[in-house]
């Protein structure tokens, strides 16, 4: 595979030597000068010293013939301008980008970017997963759709403590699959009585959220 | 007409300051308070400092739905964004983005942009001067296709609405160059 990678800084960097290690082709494009003789000193020549935003340098590197174009800068518009060259004016198959500001989540994708990278929002994610808040827990979006993985963990206020699954009524489109008890994953059935400190994983869109913790954590939860 | 400067620069300024004498609403947006200093005294618009890639700033500023939208930054990238965030989330009727390097503002005006490069505006203001062939590029390029997110419809709130189906930014209005000199860019 080629793979073509904008952006030589730490990220850029050590992506571009993993891709090497694991047999692919790769070419990188670092603007500054210093910078990308750093990095062809110690892994070859395949550093273009060259601002990749600019589309007469993206075809000199071979944007044409790319598998895949990485944009890893530090800068959000300059991925989306690299991302978006790419993809119209090189017809590059699959386009990533590095996105710093969450924000910008909606519009690059909307924008026609395959595949964003959002450290933030990772570190976020990760920060959220730690904090034993009554809330729901976001575990992971599915893929291209707008479906979430949600963790419940039950307190001694849920109201959902002493019913059964099948009681429970469910968000539209949000279905329950799994309950983790004593650290034990046990598949859903509808007869199945939640016990105080289960965790239950379910899968839906985002705005089933309100409904969803109203029937899995209650009402009080917003409070602490 | 409510318009929306990014970039408060040499070009920004005096394009802020023509819509203001013209009596229009003006927001000029840069990330530096200095750059104000070369709005004349009598301005009478916004002046907002804060980075016009940032939607929220964007919006908190009052860019919605702004009749006119220039991004006029130094930063090519800079103003993509701002324009496309413009069209996009901002509901913005025409939209200009600066883009200075040629084949970047060909793309873009390709993919729905407005755009006006420096580059091909002075290049040919020059070579036309000293009596040599143009380069042929127009230096200011209204939209020829349908602004992008229109094929990628991830229809997320907020950009719902964004998207359109004909051309957005200058649609079919053909503007004029913004040159002195006859031949730079006039191109029909």
């Amino acid at each position: 595979m080629f793979v073509l990678v904008v952006g030589g800084g730490k990220v850029g960097y050590y992506l571009t030597k993993e891709l090497i290690q694991s047999g692919h082709e790769v070419v990188l494009m670092e603007k500054d000068r210093a910078r990308a003789d750093q990095i062809a000193d110690e892994i070859g020549s395949i550093v273009i010293p060259h601002d990749g935003c600019e589309g007469k340098y993206l075809g000199e590197a071979g944007a044409n013939r790319a598998d895949i174009v990485a944009a890893v800068t530090g800068d959000d518009e300059d991925n989306l301008v690299i991302c978006q060259m790419a993809k119209h004016h090189f017809d590059v198959p699959r386009t990533i980008a590095r996105v710093n500001n969450p924000k910008n989540e909606d519009l690059f994708k909307h924008l026609g970017v395959d595949e964003l990278i959002s450290p933030t929002r990772m570190i976020l994610g990760s920060i959220e997963q730690d904090i034993p808040v009554h809330e729901l827990l976001h575990l992971a979006g599915l893929g291209e759709s707008e479906l979430e993985l949600i963790e419940a963990h039950l307190d001694a206020g849920s109201p959902a403590i002493g019913r059964s699954t099948g009681d429970l009524q469910m968000p539209e489109g949000c279905a329950l699959f799994a309950v983790i008890r004593d650290g034990v994953a046990m598949p859903l059935r509808s007869d199945m009585t939640l016990r105080e400190d289960d965790k239950v994983i379910a899968i839906g869109p985002e705005d089933c959220e309100t409904l969803l913790k109203e029937q899995l954590i209650g009402a009080s939860a917003t409070e602490s | 007409m409510n318009v929306v400067i990014v970039g408060c620069g040499r070009v920004g300024s005096v394009v802020a300051e023509a819509f203001d004498s013209a009596g229009h609403k003006v927001i000029v947006i840069d990330r530096s308070t200095t750059a104000f200093d070369r709005l004349p005294g009598e301005f009478k618009g916004d002046a907002v400092r804060g980075d016009g890639t940032d939607e929220d700033v964007l919006r908190k500023a009052g860019a919605e739905g702004a009749d006119v939208f220039l991004a006029l930054t130094e930063g090519d990238n800079r103003n993509v964004m701002s324009a496309q965030l413009a069209i996009e989330a901002l509901h913005a009727n025409r939209v200009v983005a600066k883009i200075n390097d040629p084949l970047r503002a060909a793309a873009y005006a390709e993919l729905g942009l407005a755009t006006i490069c420096r580059t091909d505006l002075m290049s040919n203001a020059i070579l036309g001067y000293v009596g040599l062939p143009t380069t042929g590029s127009r230096g200011v390029v209204a939209p020829t296709g349908v602004h992008a997110g229109g094929e990628h419809h991830h229809e997320r709130d907020g950009l719902r609405s964004g998207v359109r189906s004909g051309p957005v930014g200058l649609g079919r209005e053909p503007i004029s160059a913004p040159s002195p000199e006859p031949d730079s860019g006039r191109e029909a």
